[in-house]
């Protein structure tokens, strides 16, 4: 019927995307949060804490999402790629159990009390476990991506009999694509927060709250964005030269290069073509890419036709490629712009607003986009140049492949779906809520502040 | 120390190490998921308590299974994809069971009102579900891993007593954790699905001597079998003890309420040795012993390192957030 190694590639793509939506909010809002909790702690100012807990509760559902996702995910190596431990187990069998050790206990039970115990442990000691349950997302990231970035560029390791045994763990852990990777995600991790706290904030002030956490929520994501947005930029082009050195086949899949060639364009949009091994309605700058890339007008860059048989699927490399940067520029443009009317002390107008709303999940398209670039351009091999895709995959029957993915996909879909409507919802419910009631639960409910509606005057 | 760390030991260690997280994790996110089985659909409000007691504890529960997965992938890879295969679709539908309740969890606090009831009847059936299924891999793993009629009527079997067990469990935890009602409720949850328990561990211990002809041997080997003959009657003495305990509840200021609970854990650390002896020194029951599954000691050693450092803190902050969250369940406020 179907080929059980199409079908289980699609099948670890479709898990690990949906996956990856999660942590990537989750990485960043910790530490927004915690943020959030230190500013409340030392202003005492109750506006800390009311934006702290309405985007508490955004984390604590994607959080919850990650974790049963990250779960399948953690299936998904014994029956979907049984020859990937087989071959490289000595190495990533200690990364993983790392992960574990290191991070997933920590963030999953300091999470109890980051969300639960605000009256019942002294406040240095929630803020202990708000700063934890972020520092352990981030260890998460570290271990998963130091071994993402080994089966990119593999170092200090050597083969015997076929198995790849460790040599030297400084050498693996801080592989050649490492720095940028890891860097790169944390960025990416962070510019996703920001426009989704922006975009959700400027949905309440949309809907007409005049309560002043939003309007903090809003600056602080803009005025972080206008830093990230760039930094990002800059970050990926060093990634780039990074690849460019170890994987040339992959940039030259991203930038559309089909012969070696000195002083080649920088390929705006094309419509890449396989079979004639050319691109067709080019849009191009002449010698930019070489400039960018080799830092010189007439330096050269590999073409695609020097990996025959060896390089990736050019399309969807090439395609995600302009998405990533596409989503990284109009983020950078719309960090400023808005910044910009913020920092003269002005309303935002309605056009930044709705700016705001439409991109609250730019971030997730941006990085779902960076990892089919990185991952799809990694292709045919698993592991870079010591295991193919091909090698790695299970004999389970493709039906029962087929079948346990329909049912996967379903599920993802609505999840997603009552995930995205129930932000909004939660937003919406915010604006017509009275300013929450911070006293310790079991005292009488003290004077709630006055309809917030109509009673603040602050300004964004 | 140094003899942990010999090659011939590590495969033990690990061994040991596995059993460990997947005996944490069916007594921790046991009692979850029994919640879960047990949520009352006619009382809203027992409804929010019952969630209430495991909400700050849930997460870390099923992070135990995850470490035992890893812990077979990492240390017995041969082992984990022989057992993963054939668990392929049960897994699939236990996976997707646990996606459906960890979310359930959190959306029924978060969508409208009229919406709730439809997440709780998912968590429900989630918890359900995700009980069945692993007492079905457990029962398919007893017989080998093979699917015939014998070995599936006997996983669903085995799928209706893990049910029964983490019901059982649920159920005395919320007898520890609650009051009034619902405590009520819980202790006669506790005495019905101690039945229930009691019933299905009497005939797993019948027919697994019987189809495993090295079990019955293990087990009635001298003079081994003194020492584990000691593990059935303590298991028949909580049981025992359990439903004398359970009669009297509730005492005034709640003396006891928590005696249920540690009895029943007590019963689920003898079954799982129980299970344990029978099977060793297989991983895979009759085809693949700790030894050949293991892999190299090399990166073992590295793990167990970790282990070593790691553990102990785990324990530790583990400890803290359950003292953190101790007495009757309160209601749950973020922040
Ligand atoms: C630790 C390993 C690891 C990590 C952290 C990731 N991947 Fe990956 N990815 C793989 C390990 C892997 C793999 C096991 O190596 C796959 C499976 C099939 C394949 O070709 O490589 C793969 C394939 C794969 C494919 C299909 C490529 C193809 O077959 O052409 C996509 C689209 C992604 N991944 C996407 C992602 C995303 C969105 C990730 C973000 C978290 C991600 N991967 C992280
Ligand atoms: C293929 C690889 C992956 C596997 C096998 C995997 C596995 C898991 C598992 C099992 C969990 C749940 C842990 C728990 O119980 O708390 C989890 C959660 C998490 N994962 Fe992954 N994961 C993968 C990819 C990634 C990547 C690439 C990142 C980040 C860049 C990441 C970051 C996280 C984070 C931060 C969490 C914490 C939960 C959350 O924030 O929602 N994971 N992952
Ligand atoms: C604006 C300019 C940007 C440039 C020049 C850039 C560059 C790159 C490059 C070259 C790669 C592939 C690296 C490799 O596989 O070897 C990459 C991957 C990736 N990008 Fe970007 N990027 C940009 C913006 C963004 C933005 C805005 C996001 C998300 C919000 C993002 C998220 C990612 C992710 C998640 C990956 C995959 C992980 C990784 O390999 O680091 N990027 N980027």
């Amino acid at each position: 019927m179907f080929d059980v190694l199409l079908l289980s590639r699609i099948q670890f793509a479709a898990n690990i995307s949906f996956h990856i939506l999660f942590p990537t909010i989750t990485i960043a809002l910790g530490w927004l949060l915690f943020y959030f909790k230190l500013r409340y702690q030392f202003s005492k100012h109750p506006v800390w804490m009311r934006a702290y807990r309405f985007w508490v509760k955004v984390f604590a559902l994607s959080f919850a999402m990650g974790v049963v996702s990250g779960i399948t995910m953690s299936f998904q190596f014994g029956t979907n790629w049984p020859g990937f431990m087989e071959t490289i187990g000595n190495i990533a069998g200690p990364l993983l159990a790392y992960e574990v050790l290191t991070a997933f206990f920590l963030e999953a039970t300091m999470l109890g009390i980051m969300l639960f115990g605000f009256h019942r442990v002294p406040a240095w000691v929630h803020t202990g476990a708000t700063f934890l349950v972020a520092f352990g997302t981030t260890m998460s990231a570290f271990w998963i991506l130091v071994l993402n970035s080994w089966m990119q560029t593999p170092a200090g390791f050597e083969m015997i009999d076929g198995v790849a045994h460790a040599s030297d763990w400084m050498a693996i852990i801080f592989n050649p694509s490492f720095p940028y990777r890891f860097s790169h995600m944390l960025l990416a991790s962070s510019l996703t927060v920001c426009f989704l706290v922006a975009g959700l904030s400027a949905y309440r002030i949309y809907r007409g709250d005049n309560k002043k956490a939003p309007r903090v929520a809003l600056k602080t994501a803009i005025f972080s964005a206008m830093l990230i947005a760039p930094l990002q930029a800059f970050v990926g082009d060093l990634h780039g030269l990074n690849t460019l050195e170890h994987q040339p086949q992959k940039i030259a899949a991203m930038e559309g290069i089909w012969e070696t060639q000195e002083g080649a364009p920088l390929v705006l949009f094309a419509v890449p073509d396989e079979e004639s091994k050319t691109n067709k309605y080019a849009i191009e700058i002449p010698k930019l890419a070489s400039l960018i890339l080799t830092h010189s007008l007439d330096g050269e860059l590999q073409g695609l036709n020097e990996f025959e048989g060896a390089h990736p699927p050019v399309a969807p490399v090439f395609y995600s490629f302009r998405v990533m940067v596409g989503i990284g520029m109009l983020m950078i443009a719309v960090a400023w712009w808005c910044g910009i009317t913020l920092l003269r002390k002005k309303q935002l107008n309605k056009y930044q607003i709705w700016t705001l709303m439409s991109l609250s999940f730019a971030g997730w398209v941006a990085t779902l986009a960076g990892w089919y670039v990185t991952e799809i351009g990694r292709q045919p091999y698993l592991v870079s140049g010591v295991l193919r895709t091909a090698d790695a995959v299970t004999d389970i029957a493709s039906g029962n492949v087929l079948l346990t993915f329909i049912l996967y996909m379903s599920m993802y879909v609505v999840l997603l779906v009552v995930y995205v409507r129930t932000l909004f919802l939660m937003a919406k419910r915010a604006v017509d809520i009275e300013e929450y009631d911070l006293s310790p639960p079991g005292l009488p409910e003290g004077p709630r502040v006055k309809q917030a509606r109509n009673n603040s005057t602050i300004g964004a | 120390m140094d003899i942990l760390f010999s090659d011939t030991a590590l495969p033990i260690v690990f061994a040991m190490l596995t059993a460990l997280s997947l005996l944490l994790y069916a007594i921790l996110d046991g009692f979850d998921l029994g919640v879960g089985i047990l949520l009352p659909m006619s009382d809203e409000g027992q409804r929010d308590t019952a969630i209430a007691s495991i909400g700050p504890f849930w997460d870390a529960n099923e992070t135990w299974l995850v470490l035992a997965v890893g812990l077979l992938l990492v240390a017995f890879p041969a082992a984990h994809s022989a057992i993963l295969k054939a668990f392929y679709l049960p897994a699939t539908i236990m996976l997707l069971a646990l996606i459906l309740r960890g979310v359930a969890f959190d959306f029924r606090a978060k969508v409208k009102p009229r919406r709730k009831r439809i997440w709780d009847y998912t968590f429900k059936i989630g918890s359900m579900l995700t009980a069945f299924t692993q007492g079905f891999m457990l029962g398919l793993y007893v017989m080998g891993l093979e699917y015939t009629l014998a070995s599936v009527v006997f996983s669903i079997f085995s799928g209706f007593c893990v049910l029964a067990a983490y019901s059982l469990i649920g159920a005395a935890w919320l007898v520890m954790k609650t009051s009034g009602e619902l405590q009520l409720s819980a202790i006669s949850w506790s005495k019905k699905c101690g039945v229930l328990t009691a019933f299905g561990i009497l005939v797993v211990c019948l027919v697994n001597p019987y189809v495993n002809a090295s079990v019955l041997r293990i087990w009635t080997e001298l003079p081994w079998a003194y020492f584990y003959a000691a593990i059935p009657l303590l298991c028949a003495f909580m049981f025992i003890l359990g439903f004398l305990v359970l009669k009297r509840l509730p005492l005034a200021d709640d003396a006891g309420a928590s005696l249920p609970f540690y009895m029943v854990v007590i019963i689920f650390v003898c079954c799982f040795l129980g299970l344990s002896f029978s099977f060793y020194p297989y991983v895979v029951p009759g085809q693949l012993t700790l030894n050949e599954a293991a892999s190299s000691p090399a990166s073992l050693k590295i793990i167990l390192i970790g282990s070593v450092f790691v553990l102990p803190f785990i324990g530790a902050y583990t400890v803290f957030s359950y003292y953190t969250f101790r007495g009757k369940a309160e209601q749950l406020r973020y922040y």
